[in-house]
């Protein structure tokens, strides 16, 4: 298994954090993992992206051209990752962050109202988790006690305390993952 | 060439008044006569031999005529590149807080390559010794102009005379530093005559004391001359010293153990 | 027990210095590396191991405080990125002219002048010919993971005692900012005061009355002496050319074609490997761990096997030259750059291998 992800939104969305966690997932479920970011002024209110790659295997490039997934949180980034998807692949947005909907007819496309869902509970701070909870439900490559552990590595102690609301969120991501096109 | 004999009376103990002390090496200094950097060694390593300190004190020496610094003066010593011992003190000092740190350093070095530096050191308050030979000139490359060449003083490369409208200001580092939090003493000394020596290795003694302190940095001008530089024998040179650069460059404490 | 942990080439290079027991780090901010510092920062080293990390004015007054640490027999090294690595030069060849060991990292990013903060390999001129005045050479580590650079670290620090001379870790801005896993070694002692004394007897941290006073310099007035001193650092280098040489080859066993490659692009090249291999072209990897020394007999042997050679560099060609060196003419070395900041992707690199070596 080699799943390779591309995670791309506005600086502040938690981009980078949600990549952190799914890598240091994968890293506590004993797989192969790099997380590379996008750096520099590029990121400063401006878009930030993650390239996310977990694998049973020694790693290649950390630098991608193509992924597996494309999880999408605002416009700029699906106009330019939209055709970094391979074909058959998987692109996941959010449609609050966007004002086109995804062109491509050869791979699947699923939404997910993370940020209504995140306003409604009040609890902006685990949009991005419920992001991931709609990815994980789709693409199950750790398993959630991994991600558990995950957490635990990747947020400061003190933060610890949140832990079981991150777990929540992701669990609501999950029921919120709704088909657009999906490739027969 | 003429053999010289000393006559053995002479050599009698009781007849000693005066004597290298064993903290300069055997090596003939590379200064010209009459040039002040050999007296500033000679009173900075009294004062190590004095105080007791050669096994605890490592030195650093600069780029300019004081470069071999490291040949004459019996410690250990590193040589720095142009303008950076005080960065190169810094780590010394930092990495054995213990002990006792200086750097030796001429005008060029200090207050031209080396002034950002030299600002730091002094504003971070390192806890060491900086010791400022300040000859108005580069004597080492063949007396070009210095930062602290004087208005009007002639020098290789301002030849008709240093003009400050092109050339600029005189800067007067130890003025400058005095005014930063970091420096704990201040002082500008001189080495022309038998009483000016005493009060300077007075001054060098209570830098190298200060270290004990652990309360920043002691900061030593000695206005020297150059007399090759300068194009003078070593007597005018002193008297030019006195009459041209003490007025600009006063001789005495510019900041004391100031409470903190 | 190693420790596995999910870290930022930068943070893994920091994290590896205080566990090598380094005594200080001196620095001065720059992107894409600044992680270094902060970290050393934030690790609070003096209360940890007692390791100084300060921050200087400025790289050229970073890279002297390296020269005084090192004087002293300490563990010192800095950091920084193209810009503040042209700053350091002189600095460098003082270290290297008085044979001083120490640790220097350069996370490359795109030149010349201020450039760009991606990722770049075209300091390898700088890197490996020398950079600043004099004839002296560095030993160059090139780590292509975050693992590489936590043990560069150690690495680094243990050739630079054993030759007296400086260790650059030659990184890039992409394997600086990255995550990946790595496995930490335990905490090594720092030098106590004894150990200085007996294991680097030059160090000027006292004179004391059983030895002369020691003085580090690189200066010799006399040119017959200087000559000499040259003859001898000449020595050390071959030396170094004999015994320390590393590389490592990836799917070259059945290869007809190589690519060569070091840090970044030659993890690239490995993706490249892969979907070149899909279409049935045997293509295998050398990548050079050590820039100085250059691997040039293992890549002077792969010429009775391999057809043909494709430098891929982050640069406009400069590791090629040597690669050319190494081969003497026997066969095709060709070189696909991308640079500025940019980085290939695999498959242009697969693009240019058909383009440049099998079709040409
Ligand atoms: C980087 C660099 N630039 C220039 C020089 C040439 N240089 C050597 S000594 C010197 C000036 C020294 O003047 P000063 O510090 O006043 O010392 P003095 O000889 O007067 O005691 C210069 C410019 C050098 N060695 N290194
Ligand atoms: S050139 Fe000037 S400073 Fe240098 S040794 Fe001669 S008199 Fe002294
Ligand atoms: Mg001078």
């Amino acid at each position: 298994m080699t799943e390779e992800i591309i995670i791309a939104g506005f600086g502040g969305q938690g981009v980078l954090s949600m990549g952190k966690i799914l890598a240091y997932s994968g890293v506590m479920q004993n797989k192969e993992v790099s997380w590379m970011p996008s750096y520099g002024p590029e990121m400063r209110g401006g878009t930030a992206n993650v390239t996310v790659i977990i694998s049973d295997e020694r790693i290649s490039s950390p630098i991608l051209h193509e992924y597996d997934t494309a999880i999408i949180l605002n416009q700029q980034s699906l106009d330019k990752f939209e055709h970094s998807v391979k074909t058959g692949g998987l692109l996941i947005y959010d449609p609050n962050g966007i004002t086109r909907l995804p062109e491509r007819t050869d791979i699947n496309i699923y939404s997910i109202e993370a940020a209504e869902m995140a306003g409604k509970l009040g609890l902006s701070r685990v949009f991005n988790m419920i992001v991931l909870g709609g990815f994980l439900k789709l693409k199950p490559i750790v398993d959630m006690e991994y991600i558990h552990k995950g957490l635990e590595k990747s947020l400061p102690a003190r933060h610890h305390v949140m832990i079981p609301e991150n777990e929540k969120a992701i669990e609501t991501g999950k029921t919120l993952i709704t088909p657009v096109l999906v490739l027969s | 060439m003429a053999e010289f004999k000393t006559n053995p009376e002479i050599l009698q103990p009781e007849n000693l008044v005066y004597k290298r002390t064993n903290l300069l090496t055997e090596k003939a200094l590379s200064y010209c006569p009459g040039c002040g950097h050999g007296t500033a060694h000679r009173i900075i390593m009294e004062v190590i031999e004095e105080m007791g300190i050669q096994s605890e004190t490592i030195g650093v020496a600069p780029v300019g005529c004081s470069v071999l610094a490291y040949e004459f003066m019996n410690i250990d010593i590193q040589q720095a590149a142009h303008g950076r011992a005080p960065a190169v003190a810094t780590a010394i000092k930092r990495l054995f807080p213990e002990k006792f740190v200086f750097t030796y350093q001429g005008d060029g070095d200090l207050a031209a390559i080396g002034t950002a530096e030299t600002i730091h050191a002094c504003n971070r308050g390192e806890n060491m010794t900086i010791f400022f030979i300040n000859n108005g000139i580069y004597g080492m490359t063949g007396g070009q102009m210095a930062p602290t060449t004087l208005p009007g003083m002639k020098s290789s490369t301002s030849p008709y005379g240093r003009d400050i409208q092109t050339m600029g200001n005189p800067l007067k580092m130890t003025e400058l530093v005095a005014t930063l939090p970091g420096t704990i003493y201040v002082t500008r000394q001189a080495v022309h005559t038998p009483s000016a020596v005493r009060k300077a290795k007075r001054a060098v003694r209570k830098a190298f004391e200060n270290q004990k302190l652990n309360k920043g940095l002691s900061f030593v001008e000695i206005v020297s001359n150059c007399n090759s530089g300068w194009k003078m024998n070593p007597l005018q040179s002193n008297e030019w010293m006195v009459e041209n650069m003490f007025p600009f460059y006063p001789i005495g404490d510019i900041k004391v153990n100031e409470e903190k | 027990m190693k420790e596995l942990r999910l870290m930022k080439g930068n943070e893994a290079f920091a994290e590896a210095v205080i566990r090598a027991g380094a005594d200080g780090y001196f620095g001065y901010p720059i992107t894409p590396q600044s992680e270094v510092m902060e970290y050393l920062m934030a690790q609070k080293t003096h209360e940890r191991t007692g390791m100084v990390t300060l921050q200087a004015e400025s790289e050229i007054a970073a890279i002297n405080m390296v020269y005084g640490g090192a004087g002293c027999g300490k563990r010192v090294l800095t950091s920084s990125s193209s810009p503040g690595m042209s700053l350091k030069q002189e600095g460098i060849s003082y270290i290297a002219g008085a044979e001083l060991p120490c640790l220097l990292l350069n996370v490359v990013r795109g030149g010349p002048g201020l450039g760009t903060i991606q990722p770049s390999q075209s300091d390898y001129f700088q890197s490996t010919k020398g950079g600043g005045h004099g004839d002296y050479r560095l030993i160059v580590l090139a780590p292509s993971s975050v693992q590489e650079m936590a043990d560069f670290a150690g690495l680094g620090f243990e050739l630079a005692f054993k030759y007296r001379n400086p260790v650059l870790v030659l990184s890039d801005g992409a394997i600086g900012q990255m995550m990946e896993k790595v496995e930490l070694d335990v905490q090594q002692p720092r030098f106590t005061d004894e150990e200085i004394r007996k294991n680097t007897p030059w160090a000027t941290i006292g004179k004391t009355p059983d030895r002369d006073h020691n003085i580090i310099t690189s200066l010799d007035l006399e040119s017959i002496k200087m000559e000499q001193h040259n003859q001898k650092l000449q020595e050390k280098y071959r030396l170094i050319e004999e015994n320390e040489v590393r590389y490592e080859k990836i799917g070259c066993e059945d290869a007809e074609y190589a690519f060569v490659a070091y840090g970044t692009s030659a993890r690239i090249c490995q993706k490249a490997i892969e979907l070149a291999r899909a279409e049935g072209i045997k293509v295998g990897l050398m990548r050079p761990i050590t820039l100085f020394p250059f691997p040039k007999k293992i890549l002077n042997d792969m010429t009775s096997r391999v057809k043909g050679i494709l430098c891929v560099e982050m640069s406009a060609g400069q590791m090629i030259e040597d690669v050319k060196l190494a081969v003497e003419g026997r066969i095709k070395v060709e070189h696909f750059g991308r640079y500025g900041g940019i980085v290939h992707s695999p498959s242009e690199i697969v693009e240019a291998l058909k383009k440049q070596i099998i079709g040409g």
